[in-house]
């Protein structure tokens, strides 16, 4: 493979990672999303938690809808498989191709429009199968690409440039999923590089589906006095309800926490995601504890931020149907086709 | 026939016996009137099997209301020893087993027909040029049937026996059809059977036989194979191999997933136990489309199956596939729109919004079975089409064809290698050092893919479905997206070249000619027949496979000076795609012969219109 190896000692060069790759390997084409928008700075959480975990490129699919979120596969990872599909039917697509590769990664960006309007319907029916993939939301309350609509996941009272009130109530994308057997939900904020890249890198280690809900302000549309997914209103209402710190299989786990604050969460691969907690009653493995701790902080107008469920054990999407080793994909024609013989057989039987 | 020897009326008993002038053999048909959810099912199969053991070539309909249970329901079964298939208007016997149709289906009857029902009903008193056979059948299903539960479904099996006995059906042929039904179910192989002894033996006491309806052992089946077209291109796509499968339910397609599901679950599971496919009902056909196309996308072969209503869902996937240029297999089950329209009743009314199904400009390759074994073959095919011209390949049956059993000649292994198309592996793009996605770089409009995965740096492309270049990148320049859109209509083109070319079923260098596809065939070639021995007159007929359509497709309207094209639908969708595509000159040649009211086409609608638009 034509891959960069690591830098030889004593040679300077730019800083490799474990498979000895730089970071430039993981970066794509330039943005043509407006400077300044969330979603550039996920892109760049999405290369650095990449190069991080050391994951080969050519391993990971990237898919997406239709929508601003839609177009930033383009800007990161250019060396993997790209599907730009249609809108809100991602989670169909990327099904249909983990069905195809269960070997590979695959990531999925979404936008609050592709997913919480048009795409619902997938996207619950993702979220039940727990199919293995990163699912994230860009999450900017607004339809940025026809000129700045409401979406499904704006807040009540959030206000439009033109003066329009949203006066119908939120869908919580992530109470949703959890309810809907996600095994890994979070969400973060654009702005929040730290959280950000530590749930990055956890969700690349988890085997099931990650669904991460990223807030990420339209400074275009919607990044003004009166929106709540402004970059102002979410410097003021973000309340992590955890610290996340994530140690992957290959580092060595060093003690960052106070041990009385935390909880580990060993994930699949030996993996380790640690939260400190900052609610003394959170645990992140109760389903129940966390919608409701979702709940409330709705009731009491917070934006909560954090890993809220996860659930490492659960069996995948790909352990149900009982697949062979190898993708389906790429069986050879020997292990798909059935014999002559086999033909014979069925034929004698309808004689 | 002569009505008044058969017309028995109340004094039928001492009059009536065969007439040997009048004995109609292997060459009638049988209805049986049941109700929906009665459990008749397996009785008519084990009839119509029974036929088919006596070598005589026989056909099933099954016309049936979309509901569970308690509406009525008509099975057909359509001995022929000519091998005619196609659903013959008249009804010879009828099998009266439904109080709410009776009189209706008996009034519905020609003078000489027989028809044999449950005493209670008195039917006698509607006709009395039909043969009357009445059976007490709950008193014989209770001697023969102690479970009272059971009741209800083994009296089925007693009119097996009384139709069995006047027709003349050998036991032994009756016994070996239940014994493929009931397979290994010993006890519920005795009851049944005990039930058509019964029902035989009450028929020999009580019945004398006065209809002319017989069958007689002839040598015309060995060899040949019963099934459905749903299952025939389920096997055809677990040939293919198929590892994909996305799919949500809808009459009258379920029962080619069912199908695929028993043929995978038998055939594709590997030694350490694991299966070599994925089954995967979805919310919805917007889903399941979706889930074809990402695992096209990702190498898998994959497939769906679906209807009307389902088609229309996903006809904006189908424009992606079309543009994005990914293979998948859509099998759509052809019933009556519009809309919903009579889920249980078959038409070729999709051929038009399939052909150009999706927004923007878009067309699709298109097989069309005319029968079971076709079924099989296109199932089979539409795979390597697929892959090869990289896009979706939709394969258009019917309910007619899919859910009906059929007589067929046994179908041909495959032995030819899956054709898997364009697909650049790692080590060609060492050799190439790179690869633009949508490059025509054969001439043949179809450019070559890289699989995710494809372990190099170079491998990677963005699928989209907005504009984009050879290069695969966004393009919104006018030259570019030119560019793209002409290599496509040239793919189309290279499709022509593909796809199963039409069959001359009948060159005689006659000056009329008949173009149809699917089903039609069957009433076809009938009518054709007719035609001949009735007007002595001579009638090509051209049966087309696949859109696009072939040169040979122009040639046969080039030399006839009129063609009438005979599809199940109202708006002549074959007619107007094939004018699409003839210079004007040929194309007010074209006149139709339509069909659209939910039964399959028969031969004598076809034969009465083309004579009279011929002045015969």
């Amino acid at each position: 493979m034509a891959t960069a190896t690591a830098t030889p000692t004593g040679t300077p060069g730019p800083k490799v990672n474990r498979i000895g790759l730089p970071v430039i390997e993981y970066r794509g084409g330039k943005t043509t999303l407006c400077a300044g928008c969330g979603h550039n700075a996920i892109s760049e959480r999405i290369v650095d938690a990449l190069f991080e975990m050391g994951v080969q490129p050519e391993r990971v699919m990237k898919l997406s809808g239709i929508g601003c979120s839609s177009k930033s596969p383009a800007y990161f990872l250019s060396r993997a498989h790209s599907f730009n599909s249609v809108h809100g039917r991602m989670p169909s697509v990327a099904t249909g191709a983990v069905l195809a590769n269960h070997t590979m990664m695959a990531l999925g960006v979404s936008g609050d429009g592709d997913t919480a309007s048009i795409g619902m319907g997938q996207f619950v029916h993702m979220m039940r199968r727990n199919l293995p993939m990163i699912y994230i939301i860009e999450d900017n309350g607004v339809y940025g690409l026809t000129k700045g609509q409401f979406s499904a996941t704006a807040d009540i009272g959030s206000k439009l440039k033109t003066g329009v009130i949203n006066d119908l109530p939120p869908i919580d994308t992530c109470a949703m999923a959890i309810q809907l057997g996600a095994t890994f939900v979070g969400r973060s904020f654009s702005g929040d590089k730290k959280q950000l890249l530590a749930m990055l890198k956890a969700a690349i280690a988890h085997k099931g589906t990650v669904m991460l809900d990223v807030i990420s302000p339209c400074v275009t549309f919607n990044d003004h006095e009166g929106s709540t997914k402004s970059y102002k209103f979410m410097q003021e209402h973000d309340e992590p309800i955890n610290e996340l710190g994530f140690v992957p299989s290959f580092e060595e786990i060093d003690v960052e926490y106070d041990a009385g604050t935390t909880t580990d969460v060993k994930m699949h691969d030996g993996s380790s995601l640690r939260l400190r907690k900052l609610r003394e009653d959170f645990d992140p493995t109760n389903k129940v504890a966390s919608v409701h701790t979702l709940m409330e902080a709705h009731e009491n107008g917070e934006v909560l931020t954090g890993v809220f469920y996860v659930e490492p054990e659960k069996p995948s999407f790909i352990d149900l149907l009982n697949l062979v080793d190898q993708p389906l994909g790429s069986q050879p024609e020997s292990a798909t086709k059935p014999s002559a013989e086999v033909l014979q057989k069925v034929m004698a039987s309808l004689q | 026939m002569a009505t008044g020897d058969l017309a028995l009326g109340h004094e039928q008993s001492k009059s009536a016996v065969v007439d040997a002038r009048a004995r109609v053999v292997n060459d009638f048909s049988i209805q049986v009137a049941t109700v929906n959810g009665s459990g008749s099912q397996s009785a008519n199969s084990v009839l119509l099997k029974s036929i088919f053991d006596m070598g005589v070539p026989v056909s099933g309909k099954n016309l049936f209301p979309s509901n569970i249970a308690g509406l009525p329901t008509w099975y057909t079964i359509r001995a022929s020893k000519d091998g005619y298939v196609a659903r013959r208007k008249r009804i010879d016997v009828l099998i009266a087993m439904n109080a709410e149709t009776a009189r209706e289906d008996i009034l519905g009857l020609h003078p000489g027909s027989a028809a044999i029902y449950d005493e209670a009903l008195n039917l006698r008193q509607y006709r009395d040029d039909v043969v009357c056979y009445p059976v007490p059948f709950d008193k014989i299903t209770a001697a023969v049937c102690p479970e009272a539960k059971l009741r209800k479904l083994v009296r089925n099996m007693v009119y097996v026996g009384v139709a069995a006995h006047l027709l003349q059906i050998d036991m032994a042929s009756v016994e070996a059809a239940l014994h493929k039904q009931f397979a290994k179910k010993q006890k519920a192989m005795d009851l049944n059977m005990g039930a058509v002894r019964a029902g035989a033996e009450y028929a020999a006491e009580h019945l004398p036989k006065q209809d002319p309806f017989l069958i007689e052992r002839m040598n015309a089946t060995a060899g040949k194979i019963i099934i459905d077209g749903n299952s025939a291109a389920a096997l055809g796509a677990v040939f293919a191999g198929v590892t994909v499968v996305a799919w949500y339910p809808i009459t009258p397609s379920t029962s080619t997933i069912e199908a695929t599901i028993d043929y995978l679950k038998k055939f594709r599971i590997n030694a350490e136990g694991k299966a070599t496919f994925a089954v995967v009902q979805a919310e919805d056909e917007l889903a399941a489309i979706g889930m074809v196309l990402g695992a096209g996308w990702a190498g898998a072969r994959s497939m769906t199956a679906t209807s009307g209503p389902g088609i229309s869902l996903m006809a904006e996937f189908s424009g992606l596939g079309y543009f994005a240029e990914i293979p998948g297999v859509i099998f759509d089950v052809q019933r009556t729109g519009p809309s919903t329209g009579m889920p249980t009743r078959t038409s070729q009314a999709d051929l038009l919004s399939t052909a150009f199904l999706s927004h923007g400009d878009t067309k699709h390759v298109i097989l069309l079975p005319g029968s079971v074994k076709e079924c099989f073959e296109f199932g089979y095919a539409a795979f390597d089409l697929a892959e090869r011209l990289q896009t979706p390949v939709f394969v258009l049956s019917d309910l007619d064809l899919g859910m009906n059993n059929w007589m067929s000649d046994p179908f041909d292994y495959p032995s030819k290698p899956l054709d898997r198309g364009k697909v650049l592996t790692a080590e060609d793009l060492n050799r190439l050092g790179g690869f633009a996605r949508y490059a025509d770089v054969d001439g043949d409009g179809i450019g070559y893919r890289t699989l995710p995965g494809t372990d190099h740096p170079k491998a990677a492309y963005f699928t989209r479905g907005s504009g984009h270049n050879s290069k695969a990148a966004y393009t919104e320049k006018p030259d570019e997206y030119v560019e793209v859109m002409e290599r496509l209509a040239r793919k189309f083109k290279t499709a022509q070249t593909l796809v199963p070319a039409p069959v001359l079923e009948r060159s005689t260098g006659a000056k009329i000619g008949v173009i149809a596809f699917g089903t039609s065939d069957f009433a076809v070639n009938e009518a054709l027949d007719e035609l001949k021995k009735q007007h002595k007159l001579d009638v090509d007929y051209l049966r087309v496979r696949a859109y696009p359509f072939n040169d040979a497709v122009h040639e046969f309207v080039a030399s006839h000076q009129r063609i009438y094209v005979v599809e199940q639908n109202r708006d002549a969708q074959l007619a107007s795609l094939l004018k699409l595509d003839l210079a004007a000159d040929q194309a007010v040649k074209l006149r139709s012969i339509l069909h659209y009211n939910g039964l399959p086409i028969d031969a004598e609608s076809i034969l009465s219109e083309l004579a009279v638009k011929e002045g015969l």
